[in-house]
């Protein structure tokens, strides 16, 4: 019994050796013949499950395009697999060679950039409140004493907490176990804001029974890159999909793609997530680069 | 894999390093996660303790009420609240609680959320101890409800007296595990924001990027206060064995 559990362990990291050899994305992709896109199921109009295996969202078109030069490129057509991952495996499943490139919603943050290489950015993201819209609330200072919803494992809840105690403002924080949830909270009235990243407030305002009330209000909190994520160590792959990407926002193409997913009503429900393009979306692509979370938060 | 069990010296707001890690509870305003592991620790303990008194209390009076061969209307009420709480999963109890029914009973939004999920873990348990309850009394011999009688006892003497006595020392290997299951149960409560081990590892993870070693500081402090229930139910369970009744350890049943 012992020496079986011996084996198993031996062969588990031989395994785990064997993957955290692929380095070189590209050669890989050419004699296997075959790309794993790691996507997510619902994070919002960035990347999402349409049902039957299929996904959409603004992250995984840029992706498949990537993945679409990559065929010119290699000269063949790729077999391409979705992966969907979760927050908690899509780094694991990135540097295990498992997902050789992730178009969900991850953040640039300097701890990530450790583990694993990010594209540059192609969606900034903005911490914003959602409030009802005839409670009157207009900015964070206004909601001393009031109480404050946010989802469960998201970095929105430090924000409120570092927010709470520099500017001193006492509110009530509560947790939901999802972003439906959160959402629950402002709708049944336990909170009188959902402090969230802008594009899932705009999807669930969206998705409402009533959208028009709610108003999503106030100063933006935090701004967080979000971008592709590829394995470290791959400079090769890295400047092949960065340059996919400058191609498309020089092209144009990269605007018409946030009209069709932010602007547009889009599958399943055919609802409009109406997020116009951010003053910050806007100069990331202007200057493309793939600075972390924390070079944001200095200037 | 590299281990990094420096964040728990970490503060919360800035992610830096707090030279002794426990500052934070004299400071009041830094704050480490290992300060609030211990936080997330007494939330866990304090909700799955008060649901066991309302599951004991309400178990007891249900499972003592099914029981009640001569007073139907009582014992099929009894039957009706087991199977309500006993067929309806323990999360969604959670949230038809917190979100449906201060819905349509306005009043019950005051009560703080805390309340409402020892109320939803304590009593979607009770149905399970009103179980092992029914259990342990009718496992009695149906001679001691009779002698209880024939000794001039009212049906409330008999329990009082005779059947109950009995019965709960039966049951206590069983009630060891339902106490167990409500401290593991209790990891629902995240679900209404309440700041337990649970949502502590969900959120800390996300914070520090060091997911893996959060959620084993959170497994390892599950497994110690289950196994501390444990112990002290082994304890009791040792000091009221009926003897010759309830089969000892090793020994032959009766």
């Amino acid at each position: 019994m012992k020496k079986q559990m011996w084996a198993l362990a031996v062969s588990a990291l031989a395994v785990g050796a064997a993957f955290a050899q692929a380095n070189d994305t590209i050669s890989k992709v050419k004699s296997s013949g075959a790309i794993s896109v790691g996507v997510r199921e619902s994070s919002g109009a960035l990347s999402y499950a349409l049902g039957d295996g299929k996904f959409g969202g603004f992250h995984t078109e840029i992706c498949q395009r990537i993945v679409s030069e990559l065929e010119k490129s290699v000269g063949k057509k790729l077999n391409v697999t979705y992966q969907p991952v979760t927050s908690q495996n899509r780094i694991p499943l990135v540097q295990n060679g498992t997902v050789d490139i992730e178009c969900g919603s991850t953040t640039n943050n300097a701890a990530r950039q450790k583990d694993v290489a990010f594209l540059n950015t192609t969606y900034v993201e903005e911490v914003r409140i959602a409030v009802k819209a005839n409670s009157g609330i207009t900015n964070i200072n206004q909601l001393n004493g009031k109480t404050v919803a946010t989802t469960t494992g998201t970095t929105s809840v430090q924000h409120l907490r570092k927010h709470e105690r520099a500017k001193s403002v006492d509110f009530k924080e509560i947790f939901g176990k999802d972003h439906a949830d959160s959402f629950l909270l402002l709708e049944t009235g336990r909170a009188d804001a959902f402090v969230m990243d802008g594009s899932i407030l705009a999807g669930n305002i969206a998705t409402a029974k009533n959208p028009a009330d709610f108003k999503i209000v106030g100063d933006v909190l935090n701004v967080e890159p979000i971008a592709i994520m590829i394995r470290k160590d791959d400079p090769a792959f890295k400047k092949f999909g960065n340059d996919v990407i400058a191609g498309m926002i020089k092209s144009g193409e990269m605007t018409k793609l946030w009209d069709k997913w932010f602007l547009q009503p889009i599958p399943p429900k055919n609802v409009k997530v109406g997020l116009t393009l951010s003053e910050s979306t806007k100069a990331a692509w202007a200057g493309p680069n793939d600075k972390p979370m924390e070079d944001y938060a200095k200037k | 894999m590299a281990w990094n069990w420096q964040v728990f010296c970490q503060e919360t707001t800035t992610n830096e390093h707090v030279p002794g890690c426990l500052a934070g509870f004299a400071k009041g305003g830094d704050q480490t996660y290992l300060n609030w592991i211990i936080t997330a620790w007494g939330w866990t303990l304090s909700v799955a303790l008060s649901a066991l008194v309302v599951a004991l209390v309400a178990g007891l009076v249900v499972g003592t009420a099914r029981t009640l061969t001569n007073n139907p209307v009582i014992s099929r009420l009894a039957t009706a609240w087991v199977e309500l709480f006993r067929n309806i999963p323990l999360l969604v109890q959670i949230f038809l609680w917190y979100f449906v029914l201060p819905g349509i009973f306005l009043p019950l939004r005051e009560i703080p959320s805390v309340v409402l999920v020892v109320l939803a873990l304590g009593l979607f348990t009770s149905a399970r101890i009103a179980e092992q309850v029914r259990a342990g009394i009718q496992s009695l011999p149906r001679g001691q409800r009779y002698a209880g009688l024939a000794m001039g006892f009212s049906t409330a003497q008999t329990y009082r007296y005779v059947l109950l006595p009995m019965a709960l020392r039966i049951i206590i290997p069983p009630l060891t595990s339902e106490s167990m299951n409500i401290i593991k149960n209790s990891s629902v409560a995240f679900a209404v924001s309440i700041a337990e081990l649970t949502f502590f590892s969900r959120q800390s993870g996300e914070e520090t990027g060091a997911p893996i070693e959060m959620y084993l500081a959170a497994t390892v402090l599950y497994a110690i206060s289950a196994f501390v229930i444990n112990r002290i139910m082994t304890f009791i369970e040792r000091r009221t064995r009926v003897p010759g009744f309830v089969a000892s350890a090793g020994g032959g049943g009766h």
